[in-house]
């Protein structure tokens, strides 16, 4: 019996020094380095279902801080990244670690819009700057909107609205929405019935999916017996595939008209093959944007990283354009932190997508194009409606 | 109980080591081990189930999640909740959820209840994330930290990161404190009794069913306690707090330290986090990163841990002894 | 909702329920003959939809790639009993659940290092590629039926198999009592090997002929993996008639979840709860009974 507690005792004490060990080996960045470099704090998914967007995002920032030379006033830059799993309980606490261990001057992140939340309460309450490359979530710039808290890419309801005049222009008076019921979805949709009824549309029937189901032939059968005009939809990724694929097995492709917030036909086209053919949405970027920005763009991008970019390497990139235009005007000195602010806030983002400012509330006032899915590509054949600006409500700034 | 045994001095040690921390440490650090000390409160809940009763609950995290979502909604927003009176409540929701949800899941039991369990939880995890009142999937948020005022009077305040690791570490200390003397008392014998033979209880005239409910709704309760107090230091509740991988990550915390001791849940929890931490952390070896496949690692380890680890890490003695002694009989067990 | 669009819903349930039984069925024989917990079920599944994926594209046909990839499933299986699973039969479920859930991790990472994170499509094979006109509007694609069709011979099969052959006679006594039938000179570890590779290979295959229809996408596998737990404990766990009748009645409450509308007191119950539904269906059956509908009483 005493043997075995010697070694229970011992069992327990490697385990204690191991322990020790490894907080000492994660606690190094925050003592081995000296002040003069800026910290930039990458927090994004490179594990689950979204690790591509953050690969892509993360290759866009890179991208652009590297062709700004990497340096401001003599201060290098420095990254900590964090994998934020897309798992909102871990959040505040992914984000907190790169504020008070890793001491990051800028936070950038992320994709999920939960997660985003978290970065959210953490930079209002910290005071760090974050600049959000990816999630649409209304609040970040809307009720939670806060002087540090940029976005570059789009708020759910932006991309959306549009679409809602360009089918009542049409003469399409009676549409269906359908979407997963989650925050990204519900505000996506809302963002279309607000255009739709402004120019005259009626939604007779809003239709929801649990997320992340996807048996869509109940609601397909549905709409079939509705029989509406137009059916606007908010999905991505796997999803997006199976409804569009759904919907040309179920004879509706050609009888009813299938729009979406454009993440609906991004980066899956390939996977979905001729049932998109002719589907149409609006987003803030698109394929074969022909201005010289875009195309340099585009070109570096591939030869870089051997891939071709899509919008979230457009958002990162575009974040990196930022946070240089902020660090540009206080030559890398992070302490003046009301300038640093204010420049970001003031700047003209020279992106691919067209040149954009922010709004009051920080998110993009950006053009919306019109895109129709030609021979597999998002080919952009109009603008849907120039510089719009998200109505930021509940944003008291 | 008398007698000072060597892991009753590591216990002590340790505490006192715990009691030091945040004169030494960064805030960081002080954060991490409040946290680390949440969770080992939460592993304590699910081992006392798991560990002691014998019920593998795979939707402990459901009581955990509500009990934040109780402190979001007695937050509105620029309004601090009361402790006194928000914790009581969040931890009676708790125990309310894991009442009713006691009585159905409990008339089950093996491999029905890890099922039930969890497709409960799930159940809960559907209710907030498909309405609009809990902030839906994109969460909510307590703005401001629980206050602790009586009558006037503030012992001390939450929103002071070593106050409220204190309070963490006092009701660390309680929580185990309580266990402790509950498993000692009759009921705890007759818990353990029902997890080794239930029909011997049940003979001997235990009604077994409303110990094991009294269970259920005492880690609930408990749970509830942690998730509180996550969602203050976090300040934010998700509907993925209460998901299955949180309850499923719990439960590995409750193993790898070793279940039926409740040191063994406090030594899971903080292992386990640290684990993640240092596997994050893991730099780039041969042009592969290793940190982009950290979950292939953690997999790795849990199957290695369930594999070589069965009475987990401090059962490693009796392991490695058992092993030296009869290579072929530890294999098999 | 008129007689029509009532009896296509119905048919739209029962469709989504035979491939749910599809996947649960390997998860009931599992649990029910070897009383093994597998979290990685739905793992499996996604697995096969790769695997579908992978091989169609190279082979350029999703017979082949069907054939080649329940092989390799098997294969999956046999290695996994031998290496992981075989250890774990004196052992907790407990364990079971989490070195099941510690596989989920691992496949899943494996999965984004060999195939990457993107979303795939796979093409539904060219006899299959018409739909039947249902009404002006609808028409129901072919592949579908062809699936339900595939989902019941499957069943069929599997009962014939458990209930009428030497073979299934002898798994049944093995779920009833292993060192009965070790001692009877049969070879229980080998049936056991093989009991786990026929689950994992159903898994797969119901991941394979639903990858034409429902992409292939990380994380897949988990959403099928709770729904398959909520048909094994409606159904009573390791049995087959039960997973079946449970699949197609969670089948047509999620439709109907779905589209009908109900509100009570002025609160809108659904289709906004409809995540919920398959959920009160089992808190319901559990009341009423607790080893669920053709269980054997514990």
């Amino acid at each position: 019996m005493s043997k075995n507690q010697a070694f229970h005792r011992r069992g327990f004490l490697k385990t204690a020094i191991a322990a020790a060990a490894v907080a000492g080996v994660v606690s190094l960045p925050s003592f081995a380095y000296a002040q003069s470099k800026i910290k930039v704090g990458l927090m994004l998914p490179y594990t689950g279902t979204y690790a591509q967007l953050g690969v892509a995002i993360t290759n866009g920032f890179k991208m652009a801080m590297s062709e700004s030379g990497g340096k401001f006033g003599g201060h290098e830059l420095e990254y900590f990244t964090v994998d934020d799993e897309s798992s909102p309980p871990k959040a505040t606490d992914n984000a907190n670690a790169l504020v008070t261990r890793d001491k990051v001057d800028v936070l950038v992140g992320t994709v999920h819009s939960g997660v985003v939340m978290g970065m959210v309460k953490v930079a209002r309450d910290s005071g760090t700057p974050l600049i959000i490359p990816n999630a649409g979530a209304g609040a970040a710039t809307g009720s939670q909107c806060a002087p540090n808290i940029f976005r570059t890419s789009f708020t759910n309801w932006q991309p959306a609205y549009p679409m809602g005049k360009v089918l009542a222009d049409r003469g399409i008076k009676k549409a269906v929405t359908l979407t997963w019921k989650y925050g990204a979805g519900i505000e996506a949709i809302e963002g279309f019935k607000e255009g739709f009824k402004k120019a005259g549309g009626t939604v007779v029937k809003e239709l929801f999916l649990p997320f992340p189901s996807v048996e869509f032939q109940p609601l397909l059968t549905e709409i079939a017996s509705i029989k509406p005009d137009a059916v606007f939809v908010f999905f991505a990724g796997g999803g997006g595939v199976k409804l569009m694929k759904d919907w040309q097995a179920a004879g509706l492709k050609g009888k009813i008209g299938l729009y979406g917030s454009g993440f609906l036909t991004d980066g899956v086209l390939d996977a979905t093959g001729s049932a998109a053919d002719g589907i149409e949405t609006t987003l803030h970027y698109g394929d074969g944007i022909e201005t010289p920005k875009n195309k340099t763009f585009r070109l570096n991008y591939a030869k870089t990283y051997k891939l071709q970019p899509d919008v979230y390497a457009v958002q990162g990139y575009d974040a990196g354009l930022l946070l240089v235009a902020g660090l540009k005007a206080v030559k890398g000195d992070m302490s003046k932190k009301k300038e640093f602010l204010s420049a970001m806030e003031k700047a003209k983002i020279d992106s691919p997508r067209g040149a954009w400012t922010m709004s009051k509330a920080h998110n993009p006032v950006q053009d919306i194009y019109l895109r129709k899915v030609v021979n597999g590509e998002n080919k952009v054949t109009g603008v849907a409606q120039k510089a719009l600006a998200d109505p930021a409500r509940g944003c008291k700034m | 109980m008398g007698k000072l045994r060597p892991g009753t001095i590591i216990l002590v040690v340790c505490l006192l080591a715990l009691a030091v921390l945040p004169w030494f440490a960064e805030k960081y650090y002080v954060q991490l081990f409040t946290k680390m000390m949440i969770m080992a409160i939460f592993a304590m809940s699910l081992d006392l189930l798991v560990g002691f009763t014998g019920l593998v609950s795979l939707g402990h995290a459901a009581f955990f999640g509500v009990a934040g979502y109780v402190l979001a909604f007695a937050a509105p927003e620029y309004e601090a909740a009361n402790l006194w009176v928000s914790l009581p409540l969040a931890m009676a929701c708790s125990g309310l959820l894991a009442l009713v949800i006691g009585v159905l899941v409990l008339r089950t039991s093996g491999i029905y209840f890890i099922m039930v369990t969890l497709a409960f939880a799930q159940m809960v995890f559907f209710l907030f994330h498909d309405t609009e009142f809990g902030g839906g999937a994109d969460g909510i948020y307590v703005y401001a930290k629980p206050v602790a005022a009586i009558a006037g009077w503030e012992p001390f305040t939450l929103e002071n990161h070593t106050h409220f690791y204190f309070v963490v570490l006092a009701l660390l200390v309680l929580v185990y404190t309580g266990l402790r003397i509950l498993l000692d008392s009759l009921f705890g014998r007759v818990i353990v009794g029902i997890r080794v033979n239930e029909h011997r209880m049940r003979s001997l005239g235990y009604r077994t069913f409303r110990y094991k409910l009294a269970c259920f709704v005492l880690a609930g309760v408990l749970a509830g306690m942690a998730g509180y107090f996550a969602a203050a230091q976090f300040g934010f509740v998700n509907p993925e707090t209460l998901g299955w991988h949180q309850s499923g990550s719990v439960l590995m915390m409750v193993i790898l330290g070793g279940m039926g001791t409740l040191t063994g849940a406090v030594v899971g929890a903080f292992s386990m986090i640290l684990l993640e931490l240092g596997l994050q952390g893991l730099p780039a070896i041969g042009g592969m990163d290793l940190s982009k496949h950290w979950q292939l690692l953690m997999g790795g380890f849990i199957v290695c841990a369930v594999l070589l680890l069965p009475h987990g890490l401090l059962g490693l003695g009796r392991t490695a002894s058992r092993l030296r002694r009869k290579p072929a009989e530890a294999r098999d067990g | 909702m008129d007689a029509n669009t009532f009896l296509i819903q119905v048919l739209n349930g029962i469709q989504y329920g035979l491939l749910l039984f599809l996947v649960a069925s390997g998860l009931t024989l599992i649990l029910g003959i070897m009383g093994i917990i597998n979290l990685a079920h739905g793992t499996f599944y996604m697995v096969g939809a790769y695997l579908a994926f992978s091989l169609s594209q190279h082979f350029g046909n999703l017979w082949l790639a069907m054939a080649g990839g329940v092989v390799i499933a098997v294969v999956i299986g046999l290695v996994l009993e031998w290496l992981l699973i075989s250890r774990l039969y004196h052992r907790d479920h407990l364990y079971q659940v989490l070195l099941t859930y510690g596989l989920i991790l691992i496949f899943e990472e494996l999965r984004s290092v060999v195939f990457g994170d993107d979303v795939h499509g796979v093409a539904v094979p060219e006899i299959l590629r018409v739909s039947i006109p249902l009404t002006e509007t609808l028409s129901y694609p072919v592949y579908r039926l062809w699936m339900s069709a595939v989902c019941l011979v499957l069943a069929v099969g599997m009962y014939f198999l458990i209930q009428k052959t030497r073979l299934g006679m002898i798994i049944r006594a093995g779920a009833a009592n292993r060192e009965m039938v070790q001692s009877l000179g049969i070879n229980i570890n080998l049936l056991y090997r093989l009991v786990f590779a026929l689950g994992v290979a159903l898994a797969a295959f119901a991941g394979m002929i639903a990858a034409p229809v429902a992409s292939v996408f990380p994380g897949m596998g988990n959403q099928v993996l709770i729904v398959c737990f909520v048909v094994v404990v409606i159904g009573g766990i390791g049995s087959v008639k039960g997973a079946m009748l449970a699949a197609i009645l969670i089948g047509l409450v999620d439709t109907f979840g779905k589209v009908i509308s109900l509100e009570i007191g002025g609160v809108q119950l659904l289709p906004q709860l409809s995540g919920m539904m398959i959920y009160v269906l089992m808190a319901g059956v559990l009341l009423a009974r607790p080893e669920g509908l053709f269980g054997k009483r514990a």
